[in-house]
């Protein structure tokens, strides 16, 4: 009972000092950053491996925050290996010529429940889009997570030229998910 | 099963040749489709394979039920026991092979990541989650499988020839009604 006790109160302190700080620093091992499509209405998952991000989110001063994410593209999986062989190619993400994505917040505005509407620029295949993405937050332990879906259309951003700009084989609509950890900052 | 008719009845006859038709062009989409470049061509023609296999599995299923109500004529009067036996287990393994080959493919399909959905609109299940050296595996057993198949069907359309023009019995004539003589 005793330790029980003193497990809450350890706990309640490190909530305390966690809603104060401010969640700064991806953790990238638990992070991670993917995509769902539909090619011939069969949803395929995906995922992008290496990404980089900027994080100041202070649960106390939500409307302040700011994320910037750099997006190693040539780290997709599409879902299968002959996907993959395709997808850097100049058709899809072309990423000879533009190895990185690239997401800056604008403007964060609080949902109330620990939800928010996350607006910024996405960039990708050196086309830049005005998005809005949901972006829930909840604290795990002493680190934040933040998750969302942003739906996007991959014709807005060239991806998918020539003889896959048809929507019949894949579709337009692309889900991008996120769970982003972060560890705040000490 | 009931006591053997004479004849095949006109469905158990559609239902030979659909499927016939169905398995010839399925198996010759696979092995086209599977060393084309990717595109959009490409996914299309897995798709309409997969359909088509869950299409002849279900017709497969639907001639064993139909066979074990309606039954299926005797071997003629005479053939060598030995026939009688490869007749047999020909069918047996023709039947085992249609409904094993559309089970290893759509295992193979869940196994690389890819839900079959039946005609873009039915999704079915996957049995296992997406794991690419079983996915791997599957290819190579769904293969195999294909090749048995090619060899059974060419025992089963080789004996039917030697039926109709070497014994010259009805035997080929019961699955193609326009053959009989009378």
């Amino acid at each position: 009972m005793k330790l029980h006790s003193a497990a809450l109160a350890l706990g309640l302190l490190v909530s305390l000092s966690a809603g104060a700080a401010e969640y700064s620093q991806l953790l990238a091992d638990k992070s991670a950053l993917g995509f769902t499509y539909k090619q011939m209405n069969v949803p395929v998952e995906g995922s992008f491996k290496r990404f980089k991000a900027q994080l100041a989110f202070d649960p106390a001063q939500p409307a302040k925050a700011s994320a910037a994410f750099d997006i190693e593209v040539a780290s997709i999986d599409v879902g299968s290996a002959e996907g993959n062989g395709e997808v850097g190619g100049k058709l899809w993400f072309n990423t000879a010529a533009f190895p990185t994505a690239r997401f800056v917040s604008s403007a964060v505005k609080p949902l109330g429940n620990s939800r928010f509407e996350v607006a910024g620029k996405l960039s990708i295949k050196g086309r830049t889009q005005d998005v809005v993405a949901p972006v829930s937050f909840k604290q795990d332990g002493a680190n934040g997570v933040f998750e969302g879906v942003l739906p996007i259309k991959r014709a807005d951003f060239g991806i998918g030229e020539g003889m896959w700009a048809d929507f019949g084989t894949v579709a337009n609509e692309v889900q991008i998910r996120f769970r982003l950890v972060a560890a705040a900052k000490k | 099963m009931t006591s053997s008719p004479k004849t095949y009845n006109r469905t158990a006859i559609s239902l030979h040749w659909l499927v016939a038709l169905g398995i010839a062009g399925t198996l010759s989409l696979g092995f086209y489709m599977s060393d084309l470049p990717f595109s959009p061509a490409k996914l299309q023609y897995y798709s309409w394979h997969k359909w088509a296999g869950v299409t002849i599995f279900a017709l497969a299923l639907f001639r064993l039920l139909w066979r074990a109500i309606h039954g299926a004529p005797a071997a003629p009067a005479g053939m060598p026991a030995w026939q009688h036996a490869a007749a047999e287990w020909t069918h047996r393994l023709l039947y085992v092979l249609m409904l094993a080959i559309p089970l290893s493919g759509w295992l193979m399909s869940s196994a690389k990541g890819f839900q079959t959905v039946y005609f873009g609109v039915l999704p079915i299940p996957d049995l296992i989650g997406k794991d690419p050296e079983l996915g791997h595996s599957l290819t190579e057993l769904h293969e195999l499988l294909n090749f048995g198949m090619l060899g059974l069907v060419l025992m089963h359309a080789g004996a039917a020839f030697k039926h109709h023009l070497i014994d010259r019995d009805d035997v080929l004539a019961r699955m193609l009604p326009f053959l009989k003589k009378s």
